[in-house]
């Protein structure tokens, strides 16, 4: 062991590759010290999968999250000199692709991104040697670049040594994490052990072998992206220079060429998924090259060559492949980084599954978290903690990963579904709603009927238009709209299994959950309340209702797609007396939802008890016997009728579900899915939704959903959300009504998905003073006045009702018409009916 | 002279470069990681013959004996201008382990004759002057005997005319020149030429070329192996002789140490 190993450090940071350096360099600027960097492989390059990146960034993304870090990183870089932009240009064989590069001018329009519509004439005039007679057209972005990532680590590094704050030390290899009482305490390395406050696992493909010294999971898995490089080729010798043509991207074979000075990097999204585990990685001293620079499996690449050289034939057939890897990269089950506090170990961060493009933007996320509680850009997609333990181990990330490799470059609609790992949670009356023909979304990993089959006679009953465009029209059916009046005309029951149920008990409870809430939950045992828990900027961290049970004992409800990340921020705010008790008890309960104008009469046939609106008012809660088995019922709705939810034991669901169904015959009862419920019900009532409206760039404030008064206890954001209340709102969550939805190119009726941008009448997107852009965040039919719906952030100025304006989707506009400014509902304002 | 016939002798090598892994008996290699690649003197006996079919017209032959997954030298052959492959094996081959020179000059030998019988003797047989893994410098020596032709190893330049070869190699003084009769054999290194990588067309034509596949007879050669060991690691020790302008006098002393002043 040297003397000048360290023994201690506030933060070590495992991995000096992009990601590791930009940890470092945003950590010191953030002001942290005794920082300690390391990595098993020498510098710059310690044989990551940095070293082999083709290092280019396509900026646009339809993904929010993820085109707000590209755009960042590409600043980044841009700011230590490191970007040369060249341009890039998608092009399609195929009208399919066509269709989405008008979806990626959406896109672009939204995040600001210069891009058009370019023919193959062109695009010949931008890249000569290209075959354009299989080309249909392209997607061109100018400001697509290519950047130094290892000058920009190496730059990183620099800056946090300038402020004294960084030492790092090269060859140096990770042999155990210590843990002590929950949280983090020392790595030990080869060269000793270090004591640390924080440790930072940013060391990409090996990440999961470092998190399971810690005992925990970073569900990513290492993953061949195979790449050749071809040359020489004269025409980009003659250009003299490292980018002398845009990045073409042939979209529709997966695949790149991206010109390296004298000759053409080829890559490859469309080969067999092929996965390692970080432990199969060979060391460096088993690598020829790199250790994720493994020998070519040259027959996956081979049709890949074919479409290459049918694309660029006058360069491509007579340069000779010079170099040609299986490049290891990393891959997440559902496509998105790793970031954040590791759920398990306090004070343990992930900084993993990054790619070049990305990079210094999610190193800064994850300084800004470490440093502030929480990162400007809000992290919903890629915090670490939105994993169910189903998710995160070796076999889950696999088949996922092998489901989504080659739609890396695919066209994915925003509502597909997952074709793996489909029943793994399931009701225990799923064969029932089998029988109904429900067709299944996957919500939490459980299966929840989106609509059902059985109910198409109601489409022609109630006379519901289909989408004539396939686009529109895919993962949806018009039985959903039926559903919907159908529900509202009788009453419908809703499988709702996959709601998350936590119980929180103790003597602390009360000041506990008055720390996290913004409203106040010291209400009546029996009565419930629904509250928004902030951040500390004041963003909304979760959103979400509770029921008290008892003097010490309430019900959180929260919904499938936030449950993991509500339960690390519920149990990391656990007070360390141990007065408060925190259960996951979603497994011992499925809850069915009853709601609609007969709501009352089907209740009332399934028990005794008196539900009558005097004896069971709106908002609360009361245990009743249904036959012989006691159930929870809670007047609540999502959807905007008279109802309740049903809360049942599991074991019990199958035969309540059967009750029910029977007790709803003689009113007609219709079964009722996630399309309604998560949809039209929902946006017809003005509900915003977590992750959809609500995330942590916006607040309670600007959501409509501030109360009247503030409560005297502390919690958790208050002092932003006070300062919030004082402020003129930047924007105010509207929806808004689509006016027309003819296509002016073809004459089709077209109806949004959401995420499309909103414009101003003469074509400008809009923009707070915040610097957020007006988007949709949900889109979907109000079936109850046969109207479609929007909702979306508009600044103050746009915020009125009756204020015209345009959505921007698929590359075309459609007048649309502010209906609602706040959370008023759009049907039924006086909820009327919810409480009746 | 007409048209030109070689024959090149390959074996597919763990690629050079990489540290061998052992398996746990000391037996045989650990092949998970590793890449296959064509022993280099061999990558350059290849480039040899396509150069001197292009050069005099012919055609180049490549023939290995080696384990299934062989097959990938031999396409690779073929996707840089080789014209066809010959492939001999053993049900008894596994990928990375080996026969010993004996056994498989024999194999190679009682593949040549009915190759030649059938479509004339092959003017130039070469091999690589040794494997990069196994290093038995005998392989061709053997072949040629077998074959009673003339063989030169060690060979750096080649040159064809009037029937016979000229072959050139490096010697402490300057360099060696040998003429020989066709046909002949001989045995090359690394640095005759520098050898081409594969185009794209070279490569997909590769895929279509037909592989005959021969068995060979499994007579045991001389030489049986008892266990693999790894060379001890080389330590490299760096010493610091300062920084800056403050170095500069230890330079001085190390530079008159090591007798350069």
């Amino acid at each position: 062991m040297s003397s000048d190993f360290p023994t201690s450090a506030k933060v070590v940071v495992i991995g000096a590759g992009i990601v590791g350096n930009s940890v470092v360099g945003h950590l010191a600027e953030l002001g942290w010290r005794d920082i300690v960097q390391i990595d098993k492989g020498p510098l710059p390059n310690p044989g990551g999968s940095t070293g082999h990146a083709s290092n280019f960034i396509f900026p646009v993304d339809h993904n929010r999250e993820m085109a707000m870090l590209n755009l960042d990183s590409q600043r980044q870089y841009k700011e230590m000199g490191v970007n040369t932009e060249c341009g890039g240009i998608e092009v399609a064989r195929t009208p399919e692709r066509l269709e989405e590069f008008r979806r990626r001018m959406v896109s672009a329009k939204n995040w600001g991104i210069d891009a058009r519509l370019v023919t193959p004439a062109e695009i010949k005039e931008m890249v000569p040697f290209i075959n354009s007679d299989i080309l249909l057209g392209g997607f061109y972005t100018p400001s697509v670049s290519v950047v130094d990532s290892l000058r920009a680590g190496t730059i990183f590094r620099e800056r946090a040594q300038a402020l004294g704050a960084l030492q790092t030390f090269a060859n140096v290899e990770v042999e155990d994490m210590i843990v002590e009482n929950g949280a983090i305490k020392a790595v030990v390395t080869d060269r000793g052990r270090i004591d640390a406050e924080y440790v930072v696992v940013a060391c990409g493909v090996w990440s999961p072998r470092i998190a399971a010294m810690a005992g925990v999971e970073i569900p990513l898995t290492p993953a061949v992206h195979q790449m050749i490089d071809v040359g020489p080729i004269p025409v980009l010798e003659a250009t003299n220079t490292e980018l002398g043509f845009p990045i073409i991207r042939d979209m529709d074979t997966f695949c790149y060429e991206r010109q390296s000075s004298g000759s053409m990097e080829v890559g490859s999204y469309a080969h067999r998924p092929i996965f390692m585990t970080a432990d199969e990685i060979p060391s460096i001293k088993e690598s020829r090259l790199s250790p994720t620079e493994l020998p070519i499996t040259m027959e996956d690449f081979d049709p890949q060559l074919e479409q290459a050289l049918e694309l660029m034939p006058d360069i491509l057939s007579t340069a000779e492949i010079k170099y040609a890897i299986n490049g290891l990269l990393s891959l997440t089950p559902d496509g998105f980084p790793l970031i954040g506090e590791i759920p398990g170990v306090d004070n343990l961060w992930s900084c993993a599954a990054i790619w070049i493009k990305e990079g210094p933007g999610a190193a800064k996320m994850l300084a800004e978290w470490m440093t502030h509680g929480q990162p400007e850009i809000d992290p919903h997609h890629s915090d670490i903690a939105r994993f169910y333990p189903y998710a995160r181990n070796d076999h889950h990330v696999r088949e996922r990963c092998a489901e989504h490799f080659n739609k890396t470059y695919g066209i994915v609609h925003p509502r597909e579904q997952w074709a793996s790992e489909r029943n793994i949670r399931t009701a225990p009356y799923k064969d029932r709603t089998d029988a109904l023909g429900a067709v299944y979304f996957q919500a939490g990993g459980w299966e929840r009927p989106h609509w059902y089959e059985s109910n198409a006679p109601l489409v022609a009953k109630y006379g519901v238009e289909d989408r004539p465009h396939e686009w529109d029209a895919r993962w949806w059916s018009p039985i959903i709209n039926a559903e919907h009046i159908a529900m509202k005309d009788t009453v419908g029951m809703v499988d709702l299994a996959p709601f998350v149920v936590y119980d929180i008990t103790g003597p602390g409870t009360m000041a506990y959950l008055q720390s996290l809430a913004v409203n106040n939950v010291d209400v009546a045992v029996g009565r419930s309340v629904y509250t928004p828990l902030l951040d500390v900027n004041g963003g909304f961290r979760s959103d979400l209702t509770m029921m008290r049970l008892g003097t010490d004992f309430y019900r959180v409800i929260t919904g499938a797609f936030d449950g993991p990340r509500d339960a690390f921020w519920f149990r990391k705010h656990l007070p360390a007396d141990g007065s408060v008790r925190f259960e996951d008890k979603t497994s011992s309960f499925a809850t069915i939802g009853l709601w609609g104008p007969k709501a009352r009469a089907v209740m009332a046939k399934l028990t005794t008890s008196d539900v009558s609106n005097e004896s069971f008012p709106y908002g609360t809660t009361q245990e009743v016997l249904f036959g012989s088995l006691l159930v929870r019922l809670f007047r609540i709705s999502y959807v905007g009728e008279l109802g309740w939810e049903i809360y049942v034991p599991m074991e019990n669901a199958r035969a309540v579900w059967d009750m029910i169904a029977e007790a709803g015959k003689p009113s007609g009862i219709v079964p009722v899915g996630g399309g309604v419920y998560g949809t039209t019900g929902r946006l017809e009532k003005g509900y915003r939704l977590m992750g959809a409206e609500l995330d942590g760039e916006y607040t309670p404030v600007e959501a409509g959903l501030a109360r009247a008064k503030v409560k005297s206890a502390d919690f958790v954001g208050k002092v932003a959300y006070l300062k919030a209340r004082e402020a003129v709102p930047a924007a105010i969550l509207c929806t808004l009504a689509v006016q027309d939805h003819v296509s002016a190119r073809d004459g089709i009726k077209r109806y949004m998905t959401g995420g499309e941008t909103i414009l101003t009448l003469d074509g400008n997107r809009i923009v707070d003073a915040k610097g957020r852009v007006s988007t949709v965040t949900t889109a979907g039919a109000g079936p109850s006045q046969r109207n479609f719906l929007l909702m979306a952030y508009l600044p103050p100025q746009h915020a009125v009702v009756g204020n015209d304006l345009l959505v921007h989707y698929m590359d075309e506009t459609y007048p649309v018409q502010v209906v609602v400014a706040g959370s008023t509902p759009v049907f039924d304002p006086t909820d009327a009916r919810m409480k009746a | 002279m007409g048209e030109l016939r070689i024959l090149v002798c390959v074996k597919r090598v763990p690629a050079p470069g990489a540290r061998i892994t052992l398996t746990a008996d000391h037996q045989g290699i650990d092949t998970k990681n590793l890449g296959f690649a064509t022993s280099p003197h061999e990558e350059c006996a290849v480039e040899g013959a396509i150069r001197l079919v292009e050069e005099h017209g012919g055609s180049t032959t490549v023939l290995t004996l080696g384990a299934v997954e062989a097959d990938e030298q031999l396409r690779y052959a073929v996707s840089v201008g080789v014209n066809a492959a010959v492939h001999v094996t053993h049900s008894a081959l596994v990928d990375g382990a080996d026969w010993d020179a004996q056994a498989t000059a024999r194999a190679l030998a009682a593949a040549i004759s009915p190759l030649e019988a059938s479509d004339g003797v092959f003017d130039l047989i070469l091999f690589g002057n040794e494997s990069a893994d196994s290093g038995g410098f005998q392989v061709g020596v053997r072949v040629a005997r077998a074959l009673g032709r003339a063989i030169v190893n060690g060979v750096k330049g080649i040159t064809v005319s009037d029937a016979m070869v000229s072959a050139q190699r490096e010697s402490s003084d300057g360099y060696e020149v040998y003429q020989l009769g066709l046909p002949a054999v001989l045995g090359v290194k690394e640095g005759l030429n520098l050898p081409r990588y594969p185009t794209l067309p070279g490569r997909l034509k590769s895929k279509k070329v037909v592989v005959p596949l021969l068995t060979a007879d499994s007579v045991p050669g001389g030489l049986t192996t008892l266990s693999f060991d790894n060379a001890a690691e080389v330590i490299v020790q760096t010493t610091m002789l300062g920084t800056g302008p403050d170095a500069a006098p230890a330079i001085v002393d190390l530079i008159e140490e090591l007798g350069l002043l």
